[in-house]
């Protein structure tokens, strides 16, 4: 098992010897419908964990657990070695969901979105033109408003604020809708490329054979809960653990 | 007050800064005040003088109908200000940015005070010309004075009950429903202060003969209810982006 590297934060510095996500019979509700009902799961670090399971299974809850956003109310959970009942707040900054929605401000441009994502989190000019780049978004359609783009270019653009706001754990919901041939291959490079910097990656999706191909491991959300895969099922056979 | 302590650091103001200058880069671009916030004020202006149809009337009750009109038009600005967050999951990503709610509050209410600045110094015109009013000379820094002061409670409240509704289902009707009502110390105060400063006459009563220093105690409760909210939206925004 790999360490996970030290999170920054603003007066500490130690290392965590624990995974990057630990769930442990976790609880969490919408409205009265128990979204997760007792879900248990590990990731390490430099892991890309493929979450699959139908509509309403709970992956979606469980992405937003895990970046903080829906209250835990039972079992235990860590994110980046902070509990998430009473330490939420100090993950956030190195959680980076990219959800259905992509969080950007229509009448803003490319450039400007990014450059404010990137800026709320302390990112400099080469580092905001660096993830501009990363997913051909700079030259001319840097200057296009958010409002104005195909709903692939929408999401080339939240995958560039993402990058720019160099989180550490990455929490993907169905990535790859919307974007085109082109765009799916730049995503997956762009997954690796983080993985390679030593971020680690949960994906939701229904586009099993492509995010197969991305994963190191796969599990199943369904009914609340989550069920690991057999290793024959997880597709890449980069030695995907259980 | 360690919590506020605490709170009012470098980390603070530079995410008051990144906010505020985002939001007014938005209306840059939407331009929303000019194409439908001002129209708006300058409607409801031009309705009550149709509606009184009486010189003299309109002159008295112009320095009500200056801050009725700016505070029905904060109504459409908070909703604008915080429609953009949830329009496409914004409010989520700050959120989960970990971004210091402090200084969204700030800059949001930085941003809309700057918008309502504008939006008064157009609407001070019409009063003027509509409303045949005028500011008496020695009134011109009471007028100043309750105009900053009164922008900054309205937009310190606005940021604040904008964020409470900004989840809430219905919010469009929620908005005035919460706000209005909080609101009223300033349209009161305000207007106060202006009667005194336009030195027209708020009734033929008790403030017949109104003198410019009879303003500057309503001033006194602006600023106090400037203070207030804004150190309740410094410290209330964290918790109410939570539940949003």
């Amino acid at each position: 098992m790999s360490p996970v590297e030290p999170v920054p934060a603003p007066s500490t510095s130690f290392a965590i010897a624990a995974p990057v996500v630990a769930l442990r019979h976790v609880v969490a509700v919408l409205g009265r419908f128990p979204a997760l009902a007792g879900a248990s799961l590990e990731v390490q670090v430099g892991e890309v964990l493929l979450l699959k399971g139908p509509n309403g299974a709970g992956k979606t809850t469980l992405l937003r657990l895990c970046a903080g956003l829906v209250p835990l109310v039972r079992g235990e959970a860590e994110v980046l070695g902070h509990n998430l009942r009473t330490d939420r707040a100090a993950i956030r900054p190195h959680v980076g969901l990219l959800g259905h929605q992509n969080g950007l401000y229509a009448d803003l441009s490319v450039r400007e979105n990014v450059r404010f994502w990137g800026r709320t989190a302390g990112a400099s000019d080469g580092e905001i033109n660096a993830a501009l780049t990363q997913l051909g978004l700079d030259g001319r359609l840097a200057t296009v408003p958010a409002g104005r783009l195909s709903a692939g270019q929408r999401r080339r653009t939240a995958l560039a604020c993402l990058i720019a706001r160099r989180a550490r754990l990455w929490l993907l919901d169905e990535p790859h809708a919307g974007l085109d041939a082109d765009g799916r291959d730049l995503l997956d490079d762009v997954i690796r490329r983080a993985v390679g910097a030593g971020a680690t990656v949960l994906v939701a999706s229904h586009e099993l054979e492509r995010a197969k191909a991305l994963a190191t491991r796969i599990v199943t959300v369904a009914g609340g809960l989550v069920h690991n895969e057999s290793p024959d099922d997880a597709g890449a056979d980069r030695g995907g653990r259980v | 007050m360690p919590a506020l302590t605490a709170a009012v650091g470098s980390d603070m103001w530079r995410t008051a800064r990144l906010v505020a200058a985002k939001d007014l880069g938005i209306e840059w671009r939407s331009r929303q005040v000019t194409n439908q916030v001002l129209p708006f004020a300058g409607l409801t202006l031009v309705l009550f003088a149709f509606a009184l149809d009486r010189d003299d009337i309109t002159a008295r009750v112009a320095p009500g109908l200056f801050w009725l009109a700016t505070t029905f038009s904060l109504i459409v600005l908070v909703q604008r200000t915080f429609a953009v967050e949830t329009a496409d999951g914004a409010l989520d990503t700050l959120r989960v940015a970990g971004v210091d709610p402090a200084g969204i509050y700030l800059g949001k209410a930085l941003a809309l005070a700057a918008q309502l600045v504008v939006l008064e110094a157009l609407l001070l015109v019409g009063v003027i010309v509509f409303y045949a009013s005028h500011i008496r000379p020695a009134g011109i820094v009471l007028v100043i004075v309750t105009a900053f002061l009164a922008t900054s409670g309205l937009a310190f409240v606005g940021t604040l009950y904008g964020g409470l509704a900004a989840g809430a289902k219905g919010r469009e009707t929620l908005l005035p429903l919460l706000l209005l009502p909080v609101v009223a110390p300033v349209l009161i105060g305000a207007t106060r202060a202006f009667e005194a400063a336009f030195g027209t006459r708020g009734g033929e009563g008790i403030r017949a003969g109104v003198e410019i220093s009879d303003g500057w105690p309503w001033v006194g409760m602006l600023a106090i209810f400037a203070a207030v909210f804004g150190a309740a939206g410094v410290l209330a925004f964290g918790p109410l982006l939570e539940e949003a």
